[in-house]
């Protein structure tokens, strides 16, 4: 089941409550979004672990529910 | 050995046996998905060997890949058996030069074209 730019936005926060979130529509099909997500707790991180910060927003529901999210993070 | 065991045994001799490794949906001549053919685009810009595995060949590898490196989505690169990133990282990585930097401190030869 796709997801919506709002469901998206809600998962990220809940996981990451300072995050910021730009997140864009790539295709319309709810399938293919792009993310920057900018967060003071990536300080210090690499980008695989802030990434994976991210993923696991979506409580396995990423790489399933959500095919691609093109994803950028940003450290304060 | 159950068929995890064997599965993550596979995953890990493929990666020790291949300084820079490669799972992908599809092959590098015949990528099937456009998140792995951009990472082989990437490679082959840089002009470095890679082994790959596709992972649609299997849906253990598939799976089994996600879980061996914690990481949910397909392709995934690993040099010198340390997990570097999928599509996105990959790609800041390749446009900002950290990746070949990180081929050159790796003593891995590169022919950047």
């Amino acid at each position: 089941m796709p997801m919506t730019v709002k469901q998206i936005e809600q998962f990220i926060k809940e996981a990451i409550p300072d995050a910021t979130v730009e997140i864009e529509d790539l295709k319309g099909d709810g399938d293919h979004y792009s993310a920057t997500v900018t967060s003071k707790s990536f300080t210090g991180k690499t980008r695989v672990e802030q990434h994976k910060m991210v993923y696991d927003a979506f409580n396995g529901k990423m790489g399933s529910d959500l095919h691609a999210l093109k994803l950028k993070t940003v450290s304060e | 050995m159950n068929n995890n065991d064997h599965v993550s045994q596979n995953i890990e001799n493929e990666i020790n046996s291949n300084d820079v490794m490669l799972f992908m949906k599809g092959t590098p001549v015949f990528p099937m998905c456009g998140f792995s053919a951009r990472v082989v685009e990437i490679l082959n810009k840089v002009g470095v060997k890679f082994g790959s595995v596709n992972v649609l060949e299997s849906d253990e590898m598939r799976e089994g890949i996600k879980i061996y490196s914690n990481w949910p989505t397909i392709p995934q690169l690993y040099v010198k058996k340390e997990f570097i990133g999928g599509c996105d990282i990959i790609t800041e990585m390749f446009e900002s030069g950290e990746l070949l930097e990180l081929f050159n401190t790796n003593g891995i030869d590169v022919n950047p074209s």
